[in-house]
């Protein structure tokens, strides 16, 4: 397994807010990867240092080899980082399907003046893809008719559709509600499931973390304060302390 | 696609035959009303992509004036040249600002235009070369090396509008149906969502503007061929706001929606200031509250459901 | 050093108008979000109902400077005529809808406006230039300068302190400035937001015709007279910044220099000078000189 992500010293600095204090963090392929923290320890900075919106004021971050400071999220997404959104950010006037050839025309970034979006090929390609997140009977919907959990696939759907090699979820479970957390992340999994990928998860709920992912890295004021597998970060004190909120024993 | 240019081939086929045995001011009409049309559809392109352009006149100026000063100053009068010609140094005129303009939204957007095409009023007002206030007269076209009798001017004027409108109008649905049709839609309803995919909003945006551009020049240089005369208020803000007010009405749904409300726009003046004279813009301007709060997707709504297989 | 002063003066006359219109239509865009395309129609709806007053109170035998209170009457009866027929007889069914289409409908007002102007008045000028003599020549140097025109600096700067005094001064005007950053929470404070758009779209018509009446006796009230007013007030409030008081009046003084300045030095800049400016302001601070809001830009 190769390294995939690598952030090396990485700081950022709000002005008097400390968002990321000498980060150092190593991922490798095919890891399936939470973070958590409470609001404002910095896990999203991360992400968006990551993606390339925000830069760091000092550190290094490669990406499959490459260093991505710099760089812009334009260029970091062609090297194969794709996010979901905590509020899927979905293209609402248009259908399901649509949406996902949008998604596969920018991949591609083949655009033509004449080239039609709707071609054979495209259709099956995104076709597929939504039938691996059971959405292929939403697919001539309209994403604004749709309810709130099926938006939610759709957006992690959307951000599939560039086979990227590192895949952001941001809160996937929000605003779901509890009993169909579950189902939700089952098909999520599933439909990472055999893809070349790594896939990082900021969330809150810990039953959700526990479950699905095989590492948790926990976030408090711009710190890692943990970094190790679900059984032993979630039960750490300081983690129990800042971020899960457990009394102490 | 197939299908697409047979059927408009057979629809033009019948408008030239049809438009042959109209009276001639309904001729003048229909000319200006495809002439006018071609600057709304570009405006229409823009509107997918979530901004008005109040400013489309300047444009169309643009155009208009290219082909009247070639015509006095080179003499070149072909009927299909000129058009082309106008909307080439429209389009070439913009492309320098079009990375800029793509980069607003909104009211920002809007006002920028109107602002750029009031400078080109004011410059060509000023500008006697260009014939000030007064403008520049055209004199009659000939076409493919033949001067026109007098019977078959207006017939011939109408003819080629309707030729340029239609490759226009067939070239427009397969560039909504493109990929790029499809990305700028997709700019409209979530910008944000496209950066993140890696798409270029900017440059999609400018090329949209460019090619505007080009129709809202091609369309001006067919107005001015019809009425023999261009002069600074076709970049005034007021004319711009035609515009603006046809592809409101039109909608950004429907191609041939464009034509018809810029003919319902033609009808409505032409009417009103034979019976009316005092009614033309309240006519208008009722027209577009009712369209803006009863028919928000305009005209092209009432037979292009938004069903998602629709593409355009 | 003649020239100067005229220009001074020339500039300062025009500003002052130019202030007193766009001081309402940055008004109303700060409190309603609505750039109003119609404000220069009820400049143009000012100007005729003065020049009908005028005519009337001359036609009573009043005193001549009655005229000047007919003027104002005539703008403060516009304002409370229209006002509510037209905030809450057609724009409230557009609230919360996008800027840009709140425009397309003030365009479609304002074309109504057009007509029914002209089926009130008629298609013909008006002249009301009477009150325009009213103030006599001041003379300075050899050149003449009409008292009138300085008459309209002094009501300048008196509506801008009047409002500006409103604002930030008064009760209401607190209540205004709460609806202008988020009318949603000013609502759930329980101010009645409803009553202070049709307060703060009120003062603006109002605003808009008092500059069509105080103008009316320079210029020949005719069809069209909006049309110009309404691009040159856009172009101010751009200029100054969308909802800016300090805006419309820095904007005004910008906008009516360079019309003065090019229209005694350089006759060839006139028409486009000012849109240049306006285009420039949005190219390199599109928020306008005095921010108040952000511009959509990416």
């Amino acid at each position: 397994m190769s390294g995939l992500l690598s952030a090396q010293g990485v700081q950022k600095k709000f002005g008097a807010v400390v968002a990321a204090q000498d980060l150092h963090i190593h991922i490798q392929a095919g890891e399936r990867i939470s973070l958590i923290g409470s609001n404002g320890a910095g896990k999203t900075t991360f992400v968006n240092m990551i993606t390339g919106y925000i830069q760091p004021d000092a550190g290094q971050i490669t990406l499959d080899g490459h260093n991505i400071i710099g760089m812009t999220p334009r260029d970091i997404t062609r090297l194969g980082v794709a996010r979901s959104f905590q509020i899927p950010q979905l293209y609402a006037s248009m259908s399901v399907l649509d949406n996902m050839l949008v998604a596969q025309t920018t991949h591609d970034n083949q655009l033509s003046w004449w080239r039609p979006a709707h071609s054979a090929a495209s259709r099956d390609r995104a076709e597929a893809v939504l039938e691996r997140f059971n959405l292929l009977s939403h697919r001539h919907r309209l994403v604004a008719e749709l309810p709130g959990g099926v938006r939610k696939l759709v957006d992690i759907a959307l951000a599939m559709m560039g086979s990227p090699k590192l895949l952001l979820l941001d809160e996937p479970t929000s605003g779901v509600a509890a009993e169909e957390k579950f189902p939700m992340m089952d098909t999520v999994m599933q439909a990472l499931d055999g893809q070349a990928l790594t896939a990082l998860f900021v969330e809150h709920d810990m039953d959700i973390v526990s479950r699905y992912c095989q590492r948790v890295i926990a976030f408090y004021s711009g710190r890692i304060i943990a970094d190790d597998l679900p059984s032993v970060a979630l039960t750490h004190a300081d983690v129990r302390r800042y971020v899960t909120g457990e009394p102490d024993a | 696609m197939g299908k697409l240019l047979f059927t408009a081939e057979l629809v033009l086929l019948g408008c030239l035959g049809a438009g042959f045995f109209l009276p001639k001011w309904l001729q003048f009409m229909l000319t200006m009303a495809m002439a006018n049309g071609l600057v709304s559809l570009g405006l229409v392109i823009l509107m997918r992509g979530g901004v008005v352009a109040f400013g489309q006149g300047l444009m169309a100026a643009l155009g208009g004036y290219t082909a009247a000063l070639v015509f006095e100053h080179l003499q070149w009068t072909d009927a299909l040249l000129l058009p082309l010609l106008g909307g080439v140094t429209a389009m070439l005129i913009t492309a320098p600002f079009a990375p800029l303009l793509a980069r607003y939204r909104g009211i920002f957007f809007s006002m920028l235009t109107l602002a750029l095409s009031m400078v080109g009023y004011g410059i060509l007002v000023k500008t006697d070369s260009l014939g000030g206030s007064d403008g520049i007269n055209m004199g009659r076209v000939t076409l493919l090396g033949q001067t026109l009798p007098d019977a078959a001017v207006s017939y011939t004027l109408l003819a080629v509008t309707m030729c340029f409108a239609a490759v226009s109008l067939v070239w427009a649905k397969v560039f909504f149906a493109s990929t790029r049709g499809l990305v700028t839609r997709a700019i409209r309803d979530n910008e944000l969502r496209v950066e993140y995919m890696g798409g270029s909003v900017a440059q999609t945006m400018a090329i949209n503007f460019v090619l505007a551009a080009f129709l809202a020049g091609m369309g001006g240089a067919l107005a001015v061929m019809a009425l023999g005369h261009i002069d600074p208020n076709f970049s005034y803000w007021t004319t711009s706001g035609e515009y603006v007010f046809v592809a409101i009405l039109a909608g950004s749904q429907s191609v041939l929606a464009v034509m018809l409300s810029s003919a319902v726009l033609e009808v409505v003046r032409s009417f009103s200031s034979a019976y009316f004279p005092t009614t033309w813009q309240f006519a208008l301007g009722l027209f577009l509250l009712l369209v803006i709060r009863f028919l928000p997707h305009g005209l092209g709504s009432l037979w292009r459901s938004k069903s998602p297989q629709d593409m355009s | 050093m003649q020239l100067a002063l005229t220009i001074l003066v020339d500039g300062l006359s025009y500003a002052s108008w130019l202030f007193i219109v766009a001081l309402g239509l940055t008004l109303v865009f700060g409190v309603l979000k609505i750039l109003n395309i119609a404000h220069g129609s009820f400049y143009a709806l000012g100007a005729y109902m003065a020049a009908s007053a005028v005519a009337l109170a001359t036609d009573w035998n009043l005193p001549p400077y009655f005229s000047l209170l007919a003027m104002l009457l005539a703008a403060v009866m516009l304002a409370a005529l229209v006002a509510p027929l037209t905030e809450r007889g057609l724009l409230r069914f557009f609230y919360g809808r996008d800027e840009v289409l709140l425009v397309l409908v003030t365009y479609a007002l304002f074309l109504m406006l057009e007509d029914i102007t002209k089926l009130i008045w008629g298609a013909n000028p008006y002249y009301v230039s009477e009150p325009y003599g009213l103030f006599g020549n001041i003379d300075i140097g050899s050149q003449s300068y009409v008292g009138y025109d300085l008459l309209l600096v002094v009501l300048a700067g008196l509506v801008g302190g009047l409002v500006w005094w409103g604002l930030n001064r008064t009760r209401f005007g607190k209540i205004v400035t709460a609806v202008i950053h988020s009318p949603e929470i000013a609502a759930s404070m329980g101010i009645k937001v409803s009553r202070v758009y049709m307060v703060a779209f009120a003062i603006g018509l109002f605003l808009a015709a008092l500059g069509g009446a105080f103008t009316a006796p320079m210029i020949s009230v005719q069809p069209g007279v909006s049309v110009g007013v309404i691009i040159i007030s856009f172009a101010v409030v751009i200029i100054g910044g969308l909802g800016s008081i300090e805006g419309a009046a820095i904007g005004a003084l910008i906008v009516g220099m360079a019309r003065a300045m090019a229209v005694h030095l350089m006759p060839v800049a006139e028409l486009f000078s000012v849109y240049v400016v306006m285009a420039l302001v949005l190219m390199f601070r599109p928020e306008g000189l005095f921010q108040r809001i952000q511009a959509r830009k990416i």
